[in-house]
């Protein structure tokens, strides 16, 4: 008796943990067949065909595609168009999130990278935004200044105002603040290393491009706060390619 | 009649105890489910889990190092190794960063004149690093005798970046293909021939140089 108690716990236990690795998402075949291909992408061959009525377990989805299983073992990849015409275990539609115009208005998370002018060097900026509501979003950038005579980093917070987020093509305004980091190439000017603070106003554009990518090009006009007695002003041209998720 | 109450009230006693050490028995429990059940106790418990779409695990993300050969307009070629991360966006597009590492050797000027050094020692380092966007193309499967068949693909790409070399940042733009071969569906090999473009002016006038590149490397997609 107290055996079996210890190991009717013991199973109590661990039995949730211990079976939840095998289970997957089921949903079964409502369309005449469901093609499975060997690969994520529509140019690998189709091999299988699961029957209608078939039932078949969802491994793991990468971009548009489903890896399942179906009942007699066999694995291959579905694409999610062909996966929406199976049902649910309750019986319903499949629905998966699908990326489109209507998710870019809508979009929480953005990522991108930007080229560009910045006052007659080379920049690159990698950034991350995150959209509090439909017209705000929050920036954090990262830029390298490639110049003749100094490189330079700047690491920036920016507010973003995009007053039409339900058009294709959307322009927005910025704020930003941030720190610039400058490192004179010593070998031509004998000049320190320095951190100052920049500020910056700009005006840009997103354009929707398809699924999950945006065009983006900006103009900002930046404002170093130096040491020195003069603030200097700076013109920054770029645009690049960012997509959201 | 007094016996038969007797064994009545016995009975009652013995099933109140009887509840009351099973209630007893219960706090030793997890859940309040009736003893009873004890033996199809964990497929209840399995079915009451529901899964939903959002717990299909996706594995859009791919991690992978490489090595190979780098050679470095002017200064001769040498290994290079780096590590990239990747993510698929579409089934067609991906983006990826890397870091990559090698060392210049000496111009052919500096082995002919014998002793003259045009850099140091830490400045024939070079690191780059980049972004770039890939496409896939010509997705397909390849055999391996009769019985094996792999999914692969090749890939053009191309981005931005710096390179740092001889104590100097350089704005660069690489372009490049590559070949994807999946092993199984998680772990991938990859052959990747890049260009890294930058200017220069280390040898006395401004040029565009092409450093070119060949590196094999392993990935993971998580």
């Amino acid at each position: 008796m107290y055996l079996f108690l210890v190991a009717f716990i013991l199973l109590q236990c661990l039995a949730p943990g211990a079976f939840s690795a095998e289970q997957y998402y089921k949903v079964m075949v409502d369309e005449a067949y469901l093609e499975l291909h060997t690969g994520p992408g529509r140019g690998y061959p189709v091999f299988y065909v699961v029957d209608r009525g078939m039932e078949i377990e969802v491994i793991k989805r990468r971009t548009d595609w489903f890896m399942v299983r179906t009942e007699k073992g066999k694995e291959g990849w579905a694409k999610r168009a062909d996966m929406e015409l199976t049902l649910t275990p309750a019986g319903e539609k499949t629905l998966f999130a699908e990326a489109g115009f209507g998710d870019f208005s809508r979009r929480r998370w953005e990522a991108g990278v930007m080229a560009g002018d910045f006052e007659g060097a080379d920049v690159m900026t990698v950034y991350a935004a995150y959209a509090m509501t439909p017209n705000f979003s929050a920036e954090l950038s990262v830029s390298q200044v490639f110049g003749d005579f100094s490189d330079a980093y700047i690491g920036s917070i920016n507010l973003i105002s995009q007053p039409f987020p339900e058009w294709r093509l959307s322009p927005y305004f910025s704020v930003g603040g941030g720190v610039i980091y400058t490192d004179p190439k010593v070998t031509l000017v004998d000049e320190n290393d320095r951190t100052e603070q920049i500020g910056s106003v700009g005006i840009g554009a997103r354009w929707y491009l398809t699924r999950r990518f945006i065009l983006r090009a900006e103009y900002k006009n930046h404002v170093i706060f130096q040491d020195k007695d003069d603030n200097q002003e700076i013109d920054e041209w770029k645009a690049g390619l960012a997509f959201f998720f | 009649m007094e016996s038969r109450l007797g064994i009545f009230l016995l009975k009652s006693i013995s099933v109140l105890t009887f509840f009351s050490v099973l209630s007893g028995c219960s706090l030793l429990r997890v859940d309040d489910a009736p003893y009873e059940d004890s033996e199809p106790v964990i497929k209840p418990e399995l079915e009451r889990r529901t899964i939903t779409e959002a717990d299909i695990d996706s594995e859009d993300f791919e991690a992978g190092v490489f090595v190979g050969v780098m050679s470095i307009e002017d200064f001769g070629s040498n290994v290079v190794y780096g590590g990239r991360l990747a993510y698929h966006i579409t089934e067609d597009f991906f983006t990826e960063a890397a870091i990559g590492r090698t060392k210049a050797d000496k111009t052919s000027f500096e082995d002919l004149s014998g002793g003259a050094e045009i850099l140091s020692d830490s400045q024939r380092e070079l690191t780059y690093y980049n972004i770039s966007l890939g496409y896939n193309i010509l997705p397909g499967e390849a055999f391996i005798g009769k019985g094996h068949a792999y999914n692969s693909a090749l890939y053009v790409i191309a981005g931005i970046g710096n390179t740092d070399f001889a104590d100097d940042n350089h704005f660069t733009v690489n372009v490049g293909a590559g070949y994807r071969f999946l092993l199984t569906d998680w772990i991938a090999l990859r052959a990747d021939f890049r260009d890294h473009i930058f200017d220069s002016d280390l040898l006395g006038k401004d040029k565009t140089t092409h450093n070119l590149e060949a590196t094999a490397g392993i990935s993971f997609f998580f």
